[in-house]
């Protein structure tokens, strides 16, 4: 008996060779336990050497194997070609991102975005170790978990009309883990980030469309951030208005 | 970068939604529908209705009920057609949207005043 077959209609871009990016049809091998990433693996190591793309954890922790599945921003290790087969499966770069070469995307939008909101705890005056460690309770940390098991996979990126119309968007991950550090109890960053969330290329570019949320692997929830980011941001300006004395 | 204006505007949004989708269609169903069917009897008469919205509290009710939301459809309209693709007259839309929903809740605030 000949083995299952599936195709795949991955998107090529060799700048050394072609202009324009097109569409190479490859007929992987199927097996019902596999991912989408199986059978690139597959296609890489027995049919196409030359196919570039990233991947690393196979377990949807390290983010790196996101694509475009039939239009849809996926980690593609997490995408099983069972959902799929018989039906031919297209494969491109994630959107709203330069290719860099076939299913390789330029993140470095992304890497300063992330960088600019300071993503770590930002201290006023850092304890001195003899001290001990910053304790946390059980719900202080509820509050921000959530928004720290982001992977920085760029999903929510692809998936993000306002991202896409606007570049200058800090964009849904950025803004949930700028939100998890404001959210969190050892930090005290919160007015320094405000300076780039509350800004119209910040929080107040987003229209609260929530694909973002949808596309999410790991359930952060960025649209619900970047709601909550806003909440806390009016509040401040009706106090800073209102009760001027009161500096923060 | 704080002192930017877009809370109050996201502010009057927010409230808007909130009448829009809560309290709005209670007046729709009243007013629109049970009333003109005939099942307020008396309720809707002009001697009582006007009774009802000549109070000052009435009035600030009825204020807040149709000038918030105005400002939830401005918010709205305005990002849709910045998002349309007239991003380089965002400023214009925004003065046009919210300065549309300003002279509205004018308008009804002196309607209301003169009850």
């Amino acid at each position: 008996m000949s083995k299952a077959t599936i195709v795949l209609e991955v998107l090529r871009y060799r700048p050394e060779q072609e202009q324009e990016p097109t569409f190479q049809i490859y007929e992987s091998e199927y097996r019902e336990d596999w991912v989408v990433l199986d059978a690139i693996n597959h296609i890489k190591d027995h049919i196409d050497g030359t196919l570039s793309y990233r991947w690393s954890c196979r377990m949807g922790v390290c983010g790196s194997c996101g694509m475009m599945i039939n239009g849809e921003p996926k980690l593609s290790c997490a995408t099983f070609l069972r959902d799929y087969y018989p039906d031919p499966i297209r494969v491109e770069p994630l959107a709203n991102f330069p290719i860099e070469r076939d299913l390789v995307i330029v993140m470095d939008d992304f890497m300063e975005k992330l960088t600019s909101v300071k993503p770590w705890i930002l201290r006023e005056h850092e304890k001195p170790i003899s001290e001990g460690e910053y304790r946390q309770t059980p719900a202080e940390l509820a509050r921000y978990k959530q928004f720290s098991m982001c992977i920085n996979c760029m999903l929510c990126y692809s998936a993000c009309p306002v991202y896409a119309l606007d570049p200058q968007f800090t964009g849904p991950a950025a803004i949930a883990l700028a939100h998890r550090y404001n959210l969190d109890s050892r930090d005290q960053g919160r007015s320094w980030r405000e300076q780039v969330l509350s800004t119209e290329e910040g929080i107040w570019a987003c229209t609260y469309v929530g694909t973002c949320t949808v596309v999410c692997p790991v359930d952060v929830d960025p649209a619900g951030a970047i709601q909550q980011a806003k909440l806390s941001t009016t509040t401040d300006w009706f106090r800073d208005v209102l009760m001027p004395w009161k500096g923060r | 970068m704080r002192k930017s204006s877009e809370p109050v505007f996201w502010f009057l949004f927010g409230a808007g939604g909130v009448i829009a989708a809560f309290l709005a269609p209670i007046h729709i169903v009243l007013t629109g529908i049970v009333g003109p069917a005939g099942g307020l009897e008396s309720a809707l008469e002009y001697e009582r209705v006007l009774a009802l919205v000549s109070h000052p509290v009435t009035k600030l009710y009825l204020f807040m009920l149709i000038s918030l939301p105005l400002f939830h459809w401005a918010h709205r309209f305005r990002f849709t057609v910045v998002d349309l693709g007239l991003r380089a007259s965002k400023r214009g839309i925004a003065f046009a949207t919210y300065g549309s929903a300003a002279i509205g809740s004018i308008l009804s605030a002196l309607v209301l005043i003169r009850l």
